[in-house]
């Protein structure tokens, strides 16, 4: 019987109440008495000089309170980045200036460069129409081989050129190029990892507002981490202090990554309700998200692989260019580096790696972490040079990776960091038992009578989630901790708020954290609440993002529990008249040990909170308590995805018939909502492989500018649930935080596009198009057709 | 959207009087003008909405046995009722989502010519006639290239008279972000020929395809067409697919249709 209640069981979420009976109340359902509205004339090049900017007529418009330009930020501090790359040679990357809005040029089309605030969003945006711009278009550089040659125009003008940095990271050099000197075989793989825009569905939404009474400033915004939004814009951009800004992030609907980072148009609403005296808001339009949010992905890769006469792994070198855009987004940095490089030994005992990456700088929007951020571009590279490799060398993809896994843990990689756990043989085996492998030959031989081709994809992912040692991440540059917090506040009869530092926007905090909190003292979930997205009522907590919330911050949560029990111990020992020693906890009852002396859970609080009767010589009144935790290590969840796809050969048509990811998450709290977390994120992936694409044209203008040219997942791209098949049996529990959970956010983006491509190239070559050794993502009918007729 | 006046009439007559001021346009079901002026790409001073003008609904049999549809019929109601004409009833019962089918019209989407829409392809392949408030117009002297087609300025599509073939299908391959087609064609069979129209492909908007309807017309299977192909040239080219793959898929769903005829 699976359990009813408390960790590993699956009650339906709690927040699913508001949000499906539309009683959500999301940042653009925040409306602040008098606010105004702010409107942004975005560059519609994607670079220029400004000339000038006249907003003379603009002003005097029906309903203007005020027109900002780059002119008003002077002064004020540009969007900062928060972590710090130091290149192969020594030297700290380049870091160019962000202002709030445009100042002197415009860097990418969506660039802000005039903001108008009225009493109405539609007279904002009639006034705009009447600002006058002069702006001088120059050459805009876009594809990243070009913005590297010599002589290239430069998006930053006081910078040397269009490098941001050059990294080099894993195994040195000579020992690497002595392995492939040595290697029987070398497979080599050019490819392109696919820009991509996260698309929430709500799109971002800010509120700030002003009181010169307290002379506080409080901001509401679609954020995934609301204390980092307070740590940078009050400390790096506006100067404010932090007990004068409170930053509030209500119901959030979706972040995927693209809300983590500090966005313009926060910093603008925030000082704008000063300067203007009123709130001010601003509602993006999805036309404004595709060129104002941070993109995701875009690194161009060649990837090397050394085998010995055996097939044994001997070696893994990159050579990577990751699109940065036209300024850094506020982590934008350590995506192709500290989450990219260091998991490039994915799941196989390779003894030398290494990792080379370019950051570039281009005229296009700024790139920064996406669902997996980093993890999926490593995955992608490596499952695919394997899959090509065994196709290469005439042998089983299964049997090749296989005798390559790393089977003894810890394990120490040769890109720093060390895997604490793990059974890749578990996944592979548990994925091909529900893939049915032996079963394909006969469900391809079905597809060919119809007239379709039917292909097998499977690979294997690691991850490094939970981040992150904040000592570790300080010395590779993070300018940030990356602990989290909790405060367990146990009410006088007994009910308790967990005020957490994570933030839930989907993924079931209200849910699974008070499973968590009830396991440990026996009570009843609905007797726990979250509370969680407002700075002025929840710990310094960094929010949620990499698969960390449940690992970070539900191991705080542990933490501050633990202190609730100890104490409550005590009082009970009181109560009891025996020695907190002897006092166990169970189903809600303190007991004194091989006695029927008891007392109940809420005489307890009660007693913290009526203190007639409490030993207040020993201990204060009240039950309260907060932990901060700071982990060990990452967690590194894997697993073992396969798909099948039937191709169509007169179209090129890709579908996927059947999914399969066998995970290893470690322990699971609640099974629905990781197998929710699974079911979105192979989505996701599958999207990425077969459907979406940002794409610009040479000259930066963007072409996926709307729904109309940027696809999105469906249902019906999806397989039938039957078909779409998450299994997380397979648990080696995380050995350093004490849920032993790992996180499971991310990994479906991360593992399922190799998957897709490797299934889409097996079809073909059974097909005996066997010259396709590679297909760029999305991977269209238009890509297919054209690989398979380009003989 | 800027700000607009909006007029309702319930006449034919009242809606061209209302069409006859300055910077006046005709409002359909609004599945494409209304992104439009939310987008600010266009500032009519007046719409005119068609919606209330009963006249122009509904979906019925001529004494020659054409299916006639009003010209202000949604798609929702053309694929539930256009039983006498099955490939058009499934046409527009797959256009778009529910929301777009319970809104759009037909004469907003022929009076529109977009070059990827589906209706255009049926309205061609079945030598449709196009009857306005002034007078009747042969679908092959309609459409004019994309977006063009032979209406005049505050003209009014009031009606759609689509002979009934004796077979007939509409093949769509699907723009994967819009599910536009990319390639639609539309195939028929009448008694004196074989009539096949293209919708995405072209850049001229939806063209006959001769050459097939020729070999069709002697021989009615989807083996007709081997062989056959349209030039790349002229053909769209974009994101989604180069002109060769839209000339490639126009002899696929050709041959598909033929086969789907029923």
């Amino acid at each position: 019987m699976p359990k009813d209640h408390g960790i590993g069981a699956s009650p339906k979420r709690r927040e699913d109440v508001r949000f499906l009976t539309g009683a959500g109340n999301y940042t653009d359902d925040i409306n602040v008495h008098g606010q105004a509205y702010v409107h942004f004339l975005r560059s519609d090049v994607a670079h220029g000089k400004i000339n000038k900017i006249d907003t003379s007529t603009a002003e005097g418009m029906p309903g203007v309170v005020r027109i900002f330009t780059g002119a008003d930020f002077e002064g004020v501090g540009g969007l900062p980045c928060g972590w710090q790359v130091t290149d192969k040679n020594g030297e700290v990357m380049k870091e160019p200036a962000h202002p709030v809005l445009a100042q002197g040029k415009v860097r990418h089309v969506g660039d802000p460069i005039a903001a108008v605030v009225a009493d109405s969003l539609e007279e904002a945006r009639t006034a705009a129409e009447a600002i006058e711009l002069d702006i001088e278009e120059l050459p805009a550089v876009v594809d990243m081989g070009k913005a590297l040659e010599a002589g290239a125009t430069k998006v930053h003008d006081d910078l040397s050129d269009n490098l941001c940095y050059d990294w080099q990271f894993g195994t040195d050099t000579e020992t690497t190029d002595a392995a492939f000197a040595k290697a029987a075989h070398v497979t080599t793989l050019e490819l392109v990892n696919n820009r991509l825009v996260a698309n929430p569905m709500e799109p971002r939404v800010a509120v700030g507002d002003y009181s010169r009474a307290g002379d506080d400033y409080t901001l509401y915004t679609t954020s995934q981490n609301p204390h980092v939004i307070r740590l940078l814009m009050g400390a790096f951009v506006l100067g404010i202090p932090e007990h004068k800004l409170r930053v509030v992030a209500p119901d959030v609907g979706g972040g995927f990554g693209t809300k983590i980072f500090h966005y313009a148009e926060e910093a603008f609403c925030t000082f704008a309700a000063k300067a203007c005296n009123r709130p001010v808001k601003w509602t993006s339009t999805r036309s404004e998200a595709f060129m104002s949010d941070a993109h995701g992905r875009d690194h161009v890769t060649k990837i090397e692989l050394a085998l010995d006469k055996d097939n044994n792994f001997l070696a893994v070198r990159t050579d990577t260019k990751a699109n940065m855009g036209a300024y850094l987004s506020t982590f934008s940095s350590s995506v192709p580096t500290w989450l990219h490089g260091t998991l490039m030994a994915g799941n196989y005992k390779t003894p030398a790696v290494q990792v080379n990456v370019k950051a570039v700088f281009t005229n296009t929007v700024p790139v920064d972490a996406y669902r997996g951020a980093g993890r999926p571009e490593a995955t992608f590279q490596l499952e695919r040079v394997i899959d090509k490799a065994a196709r290469e060398l005439g042998v089983d993809p299964i049997a090749l990776r296989r005798q390559n896994f790393i089977t003894q843990f810890p394990y120490a990689t040769p890109v720093a960091v060390e895997y604490d756990t793990g059974d890749y043989e578990a996944t592979m085996a548990k994925m091909e038992e529900l893939m049915d492998i032996p079963g394909f030959a006969a469900r391809r031989a079905e597809s060919e009578k119809n007239g379709k081709l039917r292909g097998l994809g499977v690979n294997c992912f690691i991850e490094a989630c939970g981040i992150a040692p904040s000592n570790l991440v300080g010395q590779l540059g993070a300018r940030a901790g990356l602990y989290d917090a909790a405060t367990v506040r146990v009410n006088a009869t007994g009910s308790i708020s967990v005020m957490v530092g994570a933030h839930s926007h989907g993924q079931g905090h209200e849910t699974v954290f008070p499973q968590v909190v009830a396991e440990m003292l026996g009570i009843d979930e609905s007797m726990i609440d979250i509370v969680h997205g407002d700075t002025s009522k929840i710990p310094f907590g960094m929010g949620t993002y990499g698969s960390r919330s449940l690992a970070v911050c539900g191991s705080a949560m542990v933490r501050a529990t633990e202190k609730i029990i100890n104490k409550a111990k005590k009082i009970a020992g009181h109560l009891l008249e025996a020695s907190d020693s002897d006092i166990e906890l169970k189903d809600g009852q303190f007991t004194v040990a091989g006695t029927d002396k008891s007392v109940a859970w809420g005489d307890v609080t009660l007693a913290a909170y009526v203190p007639h009767n409490y030993p207040l010589e020993d201990i204060e009144p009240g039950l309260e308590e907060t932990a901060f935790y700071d982990p060990a290590n990452f967690t590194y969840p894997a697993g073992a995805y396969a798909c099948e796809v039937e191709l169509d050969p007169e179209t090129g048509k890709v579908t996927i018939e059947k999914f399969v990811s066998a995970d290893d998450f470690g322990n699971v709290v609640n099974p629905m909502i990781v197998e929710g977390q699974v079911h979105g994120g192979i989505a996701q992936g599958i999207g990425q492989a077969l459907l979406e694409n940002c794409a610009y044209d040479e000259n930066g203008q963007l072409l996926s500018a709307s729904y109309m040219d940027y696809a999105m997942p469906r249902a019906d791209d999806l397989p039938h649930m039957a078909n779409y098949v998450v299994d997380h049996s397979c648990q080696t529990p995380c050995t350093h935080n004490p849920l032993g959970v790992k996180g499971c956010g991310e990994a479906g983006a991360i593992g399922s596009p190799p998957t897709v491509v490797n299934a889409v190239i097996d079809a073909l070559h059974s097909g005996g198009h066997t010259h396709v050794s590679h297909i760029d993502m999305p991977v269209t009918p238009s890509r297919v057709w054209a690989a398979m007729n380009s003989q | 959207m800027y700000s607009f006046d909006i007029q309702r009439p319930t006449s034919v007559a009242d809606a061209v009087a209302a069409l006859g001021t300055d910077e006046a346009l005709p409002l359909g079901g609004g599945q494409t003008l209304i992104p439009t002026l939310k987008q600010r790409l266009s500032a009519p001073s007046v719409l005119v909405s068609l919606s209330g003008i009963a006249e122009i609904k509904g979906v019925c049999t001529g004494d020659d046995g054409a299916l006639c549809i009003g010209g202000g019929t949604t798609h929702a109601t053309v694929a539930r009722e256009a039983t006498g004409y099955p490939a058009l009833a499934e046409l527009a019962g797959n256009i778009g989502d529910p929301a777009v089918r319970n809104r759009g019209t037909i004469g907003g989407s022929l009076a529109n010519n977009d070059p990827s829409a589906c209706y255009p392809a049926a309205a061609l392949a079945s030598g449709a006639t196009i009857v306005t408030n002034t007078r009747e117009i042969a679908a092959d002297d309609y459409f004019q290239g994309m977006f063009e087609t032979a209406l005049n300025e505050g003209e009014i599509i009031t009606e759609v008279r689509f002979p009934v073939p004796e077979k007939g299908a509409y093949m769509k391959f699907e723009q994967p972000a819009s599910r536009f087609a990319l390639v639609g064609v539309f195939v028929a069979k009448y008694a004196d020929g074989v009539r096949v129209a293209v919708t995405g492909a072209s850049e001229e908007g939806v063209f006959r395809w001769t050459e097939a309807e020729k070999a069709l017309s002697s021989n009615f299977a989807p083996e007709a067409v081997d062989g056959l192909s349209v030039s790349g040239d002229g053909m769209i080219s974009d994101l989604h697919g180069s002109g060769a793959y839209r000339a490639h898929l126009v002899g696929v769903m050709t041959k598909r249709a033929v086969a789907a005829a029923h």
